[in-house]
């Protein structure tokens, strides 16, 4: 497996240099990063080359790096607050008129090929532009076309050239996008039904957030890089 | 001259072909459909946006109810994972029983598929007998880990528990006699693996049997041959994985393609078909039943002759046993880490994915070094099949909608995650 890898990231190393950037992976994974002005011409390469053969596109992820690394608990003394005792809100982002983050916002692509038996992630990140925007590729591999709607819907990138870039997970009329970190999971509004008007109606949402267990990240040294070796050669 | 122009016509999301919330939009000429546009979301519950609030553990509840007739395979490939980030591996016999699990579960998806889509296009008796033997696998799936459908059995490090030596009985009561339950109850005297062996002998003249209904039956051949013909390059370009491509006649399978856990000790063969229509994605799918009755006989004569652990020995990943923590200072503090924390993993991102029944489920996780998962990403078969579908039924008549959906083995739980 890993020597398949290697071969593979020489050949892409020759074929695209300059436009990927390989990420170290921990779990035998190849990760690349992509600019996304490369995106559609390493896409099609990717596909037609014989040497790389990638037929299917099996995946596109969003992923916002909003509070990537972030712990969440911040006291060092129990309070009385209840089950979310530590735990600060996120700041609410009003994002319409500043620009992002350059590496907060990531489309993640999962290729398959099929004739080489191989796997290859690409990451390319939106840059600062707000609203995010990402080249479509559902040109090259059409199993992009929902994928691609589920990105935008979920995270609000768009993907230029995509043919029908519609909500597809969310309610007819949302507002936001929900997966996005500053997004709350408990939501914005609930649906309750209205006896007098006769019909389901739209309210702010009326219960409180709280936190069960807090995300909290610990240096253990059970992983570190030695044993870590040890575990995937063996 | 009359002006004539298309209608649009609305199906579901209340259908009973419709499997569940599916919402389609049709564009008709006459009879004839011109373009569909399927409506999705009516069950989207954000499990992946759960799972980033919950430490690793408490997720795999949820991935039961993604794809809600193949329970224990979702949770095979969120496991898998976790494990891959944690760079560990499950003892052997945690492996064959994985296997074997999985294989049980791919029968019981193809019964549910093979039952629902014969009901979907008027074969109504493939339903009855399909349910029979769905009984049997759920009490299989009852006996291992208590529940009938959402197991929460595999667990990172192995899985929750052992096979156990005697299976759930039936109880004579006021609408079953003692005789009736006698007889139920006969081939579930002996252990788990006792009743699995049994099924296992019973099963292939049992899918004889749903064949002899359907496989030369003029009128199910009349639903179903030429019906969505999908060629091997747009199978591919479309991202169709599991039956469907095969039905192409492309043989891919991860199971023997991209080996995880122990299949690539297993003797089974990939069906494929020639013409990807619906009647072969059918032909395909009847025959995957027929190789995991395989496999899960196999899997039983290994786990037989090999006892041993089921879960790896690491207290910091896998919860120490109830007995262990009652005069051991060590186990309590463990036990209270694991249950209130989790365990922390460490910084990457891994994409496991596995032949699940419907094609390849994967999922994809970025952890930040956090007790809880960055960010999850499940990529559901169906989701990609669904896609695929205007292109699929464009120019067949109304009816044939419904052996589209049918043949595509959608499950909303999974697709609208």
């Amino acid at each position: 497996m890993n020597s398949s890898h290697e071969t593979l990231a020489a050949r892409l190393a020759a074929r695209f240099a300059g436009q990927l950037t390989r990420v170290d992976s921990t779990c035998g994974e190849l990760t690349y990063e992509v600019g996304k002005e490369d995106l559609i011409a390493v896409a099609t390469a990717l596909r037609d080359d014989a040497e790389f053969g990638f037929e299917q596109l099996l995946d596109v992820c969003g992923v916002d790096y909003l509070t990537y690394g972030m712990d969440e608990w911040v006291t060092e003394s129990a309070t009385g607050s209840g089950f979310s005792r530590g735990v600060e809100p996120l700041p609410v982002i009003l994002d319409e008129s500043d620009s992002f983050d350059p590496r907060r916002f990531a489309a993640v692509y999962h290729l398959l090929s099929l004739q080489n038996n191989t796997r290859l992630r690409l990451r390319v990140f939106t840059g600062s532009s707000n609203p995010p925007i990402i080249p479509s590729l559902v040109e090259v591999w059409n199993s992009a076309n929902w994928f691609e709607r589920e990105a935008f819907d979920l995270y609000g990138i768009l993907f230029e050239g995509h043919p029908d870039l519609r909500r597809i997970l969310t309610d007819y009329g949302f507002i936001g996008h929900p997966f996005r970190k500053d997004f709350p999971l408990i939501g914005n509004v609930e649906v309750t039904y209205d006896a007098e008007k006769g019909r389901v109606v739209y309210q702010p949402v009326s219960i409180e957030p709280r936190t069960l267990v807090p995300r909290v990240i610990r240096d253990d040294n059970r992983y570190s890089a030695d044993l870590k070796d040890r575990e995937n050669d063996g | 001259m009359a002006e004539i122009q298309n209608f649009t016509m609305n199906f579901g999301p209340q259908h009973p072909a419709a499997h569940g919330v599916l919402r389609l939009v049709l564009e008709m000429d006459g009879e004839v459909i011109q373009k569909a546009d399927p409506h999705v979301g009516l069950l989207h519950r954000g499990t992946e946006k759960l799972a980033e609030s919950k430490p690793y553990n408490q997720t795999i509840g949820y991935m039961d109810r993604l794809d809600y007739v193949s329970m224990m395979c979702n949770e095979h490939g969120y496991v898998l994972a976790i494990e891959k980030l944690l760079g560990i591996k499950p003892p052997l016999r945690a492996q064959y029983i994985r296997v074997m699990f999985d294989e049980i579960t791919r029968i019981l998806n193809h019964l549910m598929w093979l039952g629902a889509h014969g009901l979907d296009i008027g074969a109504m008796t493939i339903f009855l007998y399909c349910f029979r033997e769905r009984e049997d696998l759920m009490d299989c799936y009852e006996a291992v880990s208590g529940t009938r459908m959402h197991a929460t059995y595999y667990r990172p490090g192995g899985v929750f528990r052992d096979l156990p030596e005697s299976m759930p009985k039936y109880k004579a009561s006021k609408w079953s006699s003692q005789k009736k339950v006698d007889r139920l109850n006969a081939i579930r005297e002996g252990s788990l693996l006792d009743f699995i062996d049994a099924f296992c002998k019973k099963f292939p003249s049992c899918v004889d049997q749903y064949e002899t209904l359907l496989t030369d039956n003029r009128i199910w051949k009349q639903r179903t041959v030429n019906i969505a013909v999908v060629s091997a390059e747009r199978a591919l370009n479309l991202g169709f994985t599991g039956p469907m491509l095969r039905g192409s006649g492309i043989a891919w399978d991860l199971r023997k393609k991209q080996p995880y856990e122990v299949y690539d000790q297993m003797d089974f063969d990939i069906p494929v078909g020639t013409n990807g229509d619906c009647y072969d994605r059918y032909l395909v799918r009847v025959e995957e039943m027929r190789q995991s009755n395989r496999i899960i006989q196999q899997c039983v004569d290994w786990l037989r002759k090999n006892p041993g652990p089921v879960m790896i020995d690491d207290n910091k990943i896998v919860a120490p046993a109830r007995v262990e923590m009652k005069d051991d200072m060590e186990s309590l503090i463990h036990h209270f880490k694991f249950f209130t924390e989790g365990y922390c993993v460490p910084e990457g991102e891994a994409y496991a994915a596995i032949e699940h029944p419907k094609g390849e489920f994967g999922v994809y996780i970025i952890s930040d070094g956090a007790n809880k998962p960055y960010r999850v990403k499940v990529r559901p078969a169906g989701f990609a099949h669904l896609a695929a579908m205007s292109e699929m039924v464009e120019g067949h008549m109304l009816a044939d909608v419904v052996a589209v959906i049918g043949t595509q083995d959608v499950v909303f739980g999974e697709i609208d995650r």
